[in-house]
């Protein structure tokens, strides 16, 4: 039976949360297949990983535990799991659309000779007739993703080269354990018999890893603004109402563009995905690219001056007028009615 | 330090940014047609970082390579402006429809034909797919090193570049030795201008095709028997001894299976007006259904 496998990030002994995210994805395709689901993972100081991937209902675990394998690099990375995808053929490979994912995924697909769709944001297992062929084709990835800056969703397929490859956009797929006491097989790769110098060509010479202090995606209550703040003077009334009501600033990439906001406060399609339980949508149109990374918040308000902005169609609240006005009077009347 | 040879991978993109409702039709797919074209904004920080390098390194050479239809020759002009010594242009009807996995099949046995060469620099991601994939799919199938999301290239020796890569979180330095293939970060400078000298000498730069076109005249044609460099070399599948069964929709191995326009669902919107009545309204009701405070 040809098994699903996610290719896991972890640093420090740690899953990454985008990797808890595709074991969870990658568990419901292979029920819907009625297949194993494996994880590779590659780091170092691995003895106890399995108990964090377990969990998920993984079948069989692929680890290749060595210290030249952590922090990330590309070649070594590469080169196991190409030795692994070869002997193990799975049907289907998925990655997070992280720097790692991204840099990684696309080379592999290179080395296999195999699709790779990248970003997806939805899932599923389908068929698929190709009229040229007369035949029907079971079982298909549907690796489906936003295309041309969010407009469209585009299902994408590969049927006729092995595997099906995916990266999936961090935040959107359900992080759920499957079985606390799953019971799991544990493979030890053998890292000598794959790697050689030539895979330790790029050397890392320094990290400096800042953990942002933006953390949007945990914030309950997000102020986001888009072009229509109009400056970045301007989004200082956003700090404020964001300050008052406990949430974070975010924006959309026509803000972070113009230099209004930074490029780790993005949301949407090529920023980041939230769902909090308030969005305020501050002079921001409501392109998909936008939308996309949004649209499930519990709440949500729109300040726009055209009443026609696609924001106001998925806002609970639409509000007619300039982000200058409205932003104050919010302050104003919060802090008047707030206990 | 010796000279560099550089090759800057360039796309022509739509610009999805500015996606208009003329630009998609009926059936909600995307009117290529009706969308400007632009210089991918990230392989604009490819060639700066490839002319910064030619700036560092006198004699180093900057070579643009494109894929596209006719109209990409824009992107050659384009570089030919801002201060690239060559350009190319791959193009040929039987490459259309490629998927990442042919379009890098395709560069790269144009870059073979380009080899030897010490670095390839492209942008990050295209904004018509965003990507990110045709970079790294070229390292391989080159069997060179890649290094993506460079923001900086802090120094070089004859055999070594060192440079400052982009992450999620934070920075890192890395080296890797020549040849290898950096794809450009758009945190890296933006592009310089065009340079009003090379817009004067490059403007009647034009591929063989384009100069078939019935608008060339006589003193066009002239102009590129007396100036050679203005002809932009166009190459096609057997150019670069491409193989059929790896190009194009053939080579491609993703298919689109259905393409979905999204529709945003309205569900009962209140609207509001910017008056402070309606705001101090909002407000209750988001404080007494405990939303906020």
């Amino acid at each position: 039976m040809k098994s699903v496998f996610v290719y896991c990030e972890v640093e420090d002994q740690k899953v990454a949360e985008i990797s808890q995210e595709l074991l969870s994805a990658g568990k419901r395709l292979a029920q819907k297949l009625g297949s194993p689901l494996e994880a590779v993972v590659f780091g170092k100081g691995l003895k106890d990983i399995a108990e964090q991937i377990a969990p998920y209902g993984v079948d069989k675990i692929h680890v290749a535990d060595d210290a030249r394998l952590e922090p990330f690099r590309t070649l070594p990375h590469a080169s196991i799991a190409n030795e692994i995808i070869k002997s193990e053929d799975p049907q289907i490979v998925l990655f997070g659309a992280t720097s790692v994912g991204r840099d990684l995924a696309p080379r592999l697909a290179s080395a296999l000779n195999c699709g790779l769709t990248a970003d997806c944001t939805i899932l599923d297992i389908g068929d698929h007739y190709v009229s040229k062929e007369k035949k029907e084709y079971k079982d298909l990835l549907y690796a489906i993703r936003p295309a041309f800056g969010g407009s469209i969703m585009a299902n994408i397929i590969n049927w006729d080269m092995h595997p099906q490859m995916a990266t999936v956009r961090e935040g959107v797929m359900k992080n759920e354990i499957f079985d606390e006491n799953y019971q799991t097989e544990i493979v030890s790769v053998d890292v000598d018999k794959i790697l050689n110098d030539e895979d330790f060509i790029v050397k890392i010479i320094e990290r400096h890893i800042e953990e942002s202090g933006v953390n949007l995606k945990e914030a309950p209550i997000i102020v986001a603004g888009g072009y229509g703040v109009g400056s970045k003077e301007n989004f200082n009334q956003l700090y404020q109402l964001s300050d008052l009501l406990g949430g974070e600033v975010g924006g959309s990439r026509a803000a972070v563009d113009a230099g209004f906001i930074d490029h780790d406060r993005q949301i949407g399609q090529t920023g980041v995905t939230v769902r909090p339980k308030l969005y305020i949508a501050a002079g921001i149109s409501g392109a998909v690219q936008h939308t996309a990374g949004m649209q499930d918040s519990s709440l949500i308000i729109s300040i726009n001056n055209d009443p026609e902005a696609p924001m106001n169609k998925i806002a609970d609240y639409a509000i007619e007028g300039d982000v200058s006005d409205v932003i104050p009077k919010m302050i104003k009347y919060y802090k008047k009615n707030a206990k | 330090m010796r000279p560099l040879k550089i090759i800057v991978l360039a796309k022509q993109v739509p610009d999805t940014r500015n996606v208009g409702s003329d630009a998609m039709k009926p059936d909600g797919t995307v009117n290529r047609g009706k969308l400007p074209t632009i210089f991918n904004p990230d392989d604009l920080h490819a060639l700066e970082l490839a002319l910064n390098i030619k700036d560092r390194i006198p004699g180093t050479e900057v070579i643009v390579l494109t894929m596209g239809p006719q109209r990409a020759a824009d992107i050659i002009r384009e570089g030919y402006y801002r201060g690239a010594d060559n350009g190319i242009m791959i193009s040929d009807r039987r490459f259309g429809g490629a998927d990442t996995l042919a379009t890098s099949y395709t560069l790269v046995k144009g870059i073979q034909k380009l080899a030897p060469f010490d670095l390839i620099l492209g942008g990050r991601q295209a904004i018509d797919g965003d990507t990110a994939q045709v970079g790294p799919q070229c390292a391989e199938k080159l069997s060179i090193p890649q290094v993506t999301y460079v923001e900086e290239i802090i120094s070089f020796t004859d055999t070594e570049v060192v440079a400052k890569r982009r992450l999620e979180k934070g920075v890192e330095t890395v080296s890797s030795s020549f040849p290898c293939l950096m794809t450009v970060h758009d945190s890296s400078p933006a592009c310089r201008s065009r340079i009003a000298k090379r817009v004067m000498q490059y403007k009647y730069a034009r591929t063989r095709t384009e100069l078939k076109s019935r608008s060339t005249d006589e003193i066009l044609l002239s102009l590129h028997e007396k100036r050679p460099y203005l002809t932009i070399p166009e190459w096609g599948v057997e150019d670069i001894e491409a193989e059929i069964k790896n190009i194009g929709l053939l080579g491609s191995p993703t298919k689109v299976k259905s393409v979905e326009s999204i529709v945003l669902t309205s569900e009962e919107s209140k609207v509001l007006s910017d008056s402070d009545a309606d705001i101090e309204m909002m407000v209750k009701e988001l404080i007494e259904n405990h939303t906020i405070g």
